[in-house]
């Protein structure tokens, strides 16, 4: 169970304007959920995911998991309470193999046939990909696959994706929609997945619209997603003659 | 053996004892263990300290260990080693020198190691340095190394220094002949005050002949390195040399490539990066559970793997 309540978040901009990033967010998002965030560009949808991995602190608030209070705890404090988060950009390590990255998720030394298993997930076969080293050597779309396969090996009971489907081909797409109904199967936990992308919207249970740092709607598939624009964000300048 | 030049051999080696193939154990500069193969033969220089290591053509899958081994707090060693690798053969050498100072007196190696290698051969060469001990004299390795490469043949050295080590001055000089290859991979690890030289000299002189020298280090608390690259291109060439080190606390580091082409089809590149661990690697690992502490020595370990 995730409690948020009363969160905000408020930076100082090269002006020495106070920005709001986050206003006053309350949230109850119960086991057992597939919540998908999401929301225009500069909503606060990762700043919020970001705060309940630790990686932001709230300058107001109180996040709540499993009816403790986790606000004041550190990064790895929240991954061992079972709070797991893949990245929107993967990150790179010099030296580090997959299988590294993976065992360290899993928290014991993965084998071959452990290892396959997690990448098998999202479509990467184990044998190209175990002993690669995670550098610039693999794309964008790998990383990515990879970042989810981590997520995946980590048996926790929050998982936080971030974007996940960026750089992720058609062809992988219903492997990683597979990869989120499995989880919810085997941990009972909670899902957050922050997507733009109406087929991984259409499968979750709730949806939570985010703009301009407060949530603007909040609720079942059904209801939510008619609402939603798919098109071109709105622009106050779009079809308008412009002269500089 | 006693349990302590065991325990830098492991170290230096990954053997408990003496090894399979050829082997010759220099203990506080002396020769003390020594066996020949049925391919190769090990012959001690009758005017300098050193040895010939002589691999005879065609031989396939030859064993060398040749480690350096030193308790005795203030010994000066140096040692002439010559590698006559023949054609078409293919060998794989162990070399490595452990030091375990206890005293205050300075202890240093010098290794001046010779390839001659024949048409077509290929060599595998290791080389770990170490140091330990409880004593305040420094442990100071400084190899030398120089290389010639004939016509197809590769040699594919691995130098890493792992701990322990004050001072090193490491020079590689290597002439590459016609489809001739040296792939060099060298990581290096420096703390506390100690301070590292690598320098390498590369001439390829050959029709497509080829080197790859890639660095990788770290250097903690007031450690200083220097790496120095020279490849000259003087034929259809291909050359890459990357230097990649991780900085840390009050360290220095300093890197200095220079690629000189000689001829129109010599195609050369240098790549260097210096900078600290990135803020986010560190929150990715914390992401999966590690303190900062155990993030940092992960990213490490595997940097310098």
């Amino acid at each position: 169970m995730l409690k948020i309540q009363n969160l905000s978040f408020q930076v100082t901009n090269g002006t020495r304007e106070q920005a709001e990033i986050l206003k006053d967010i309350n949230l109850d998002i119960p086991a057992g959920s597939f919540v998908a965030i999401t929301g225009p560009n500069g909503s606060g949808k990762s700043t919020m995911a970001k705060m309940i991995m630790g990686i932001e602190k709230p300058t107001a608030g109180r996040i709540i998991f499993n009816g403790k209070d986790i606000t004041d705890t550190s990064i790895d404090q929240r991954a061992k309470e079972g709070i797991g988060f893949a990245f929107q950009q993967p990150v790179h390590f010099k030296g580090m193999q997959v299988i590294d990255l993976l065992s360290l998720a899993a928290g014991h030394k993965l084998g071959v046939e452990e290892a396959c298993n997690y990448l098998s997930q999202v479509g990467l076969c184990a044998i190209n990909y175990i002993f690669r080293e995670l550098d610039n050597s693999l794309s964008g779309g790998e990383m990515k696959r990879i970042e989810i396969a981590m997520l995946a090996a980590r048996n926790v009971q929050l998982y936080i994706f971030d974007e996940p489907e960026a750089g992720i081909d058609l062809w992988s797409f219903q492997n990683l929609i597979q990869v989120f109904k499995n989880l919810l199967a085997q941990t009972n936990g909670i899902i957050i997945v922050i997507s733009h992308q109406e087929r991984i919207l259409e499968i979750a249970d709730r949806i939570i619209v985010m703009e301009d740092g407060s949530i603007a709607k909040d609720g079942s598939s059904q209801e939510v997603l008619p609402h939603l624009m798919f098109g071109v964000d709105k622009c106050q300048f779009y079809g308008r003659r412009l002269s500089f | 053996m006693n349990p302590v030049l065991k325990e830098i051999l492991q170290k230096v080696s990954g053997i408990d004892n003496v090894p399979e193939g050829a082997y010759n154990f220099r203990i506080n500069g002396m020769s003390e263990l020594h066996s020949n193969s049925e391919n190769t033969e090990i012959v001690s220089k009758p005017d300098k300290a050193g040895i010939d290591i002589i691999v005879k053509p065609n031989s396939k899958g030859e064993l060398v260990h040749i480690p350096t081994l030193i308790d005795h707090s203030g010994l000066s060693d140096l040692v002439y080693n010559d590698f006559f690798i023949g054609e078409n053969s293919d060998v794989h050498i162990i070399a490595g020198c452990g030091i375990h100072n206890d005293s205050l007196h300075a202890t240093q190696h010098n290794g001046i190691h010779t390839f001659y290698v024949g048409k077509n051969a290929r060599v595998k060469y290791e080389e770990k340095h170490y140091g330990q001990g409880s004593g305040t004299g420094n442990k100071i390795i400084s190899p030398k190394t120089v290389i010639h490469l004939s016509e197809g043949s590769v040699l594919e050295m691995d130098s890493a220094q792992i701990d322990g080590v004050d001072y090193t001055k490491r020079l590689t000089e290597a002439t590459i002949g016609a489809n001739a290859s040296l792939i060099s991979k060298e990581v290096i690890l420096t703390t506390g005050h100690q301070t590292a030289y690598t320098d390498f000299r590369i001439e390829l002189d050959g029709k497509d002949s080829s080197c790859s020298i890639v660095s990788r280090s770290v250097a903690k608390g007031e450690s200083k390195q220097y790496f120095y690259s020279v490849i000259n291109g003087n034929n259809e060439c291909k050359g890459h040399s990357a230097c990649d080190a991780i900085i840390m606390d009050q360290a220095v580091v300093k890197a200095v490539p220079d690629v000189t082409a000689n001829h129109v089809d010599a195609q050369l590149i240098h790549e260097a990066a210096i900078g600290k661990i990135a803020g986010e690697q560190i929150i990715k690992l914390m992401s999966l559970g590690l303190t900062y502490e155990e993030a940092e020595k992960e990213i490490i370990e595997a940097f310098l793997r």
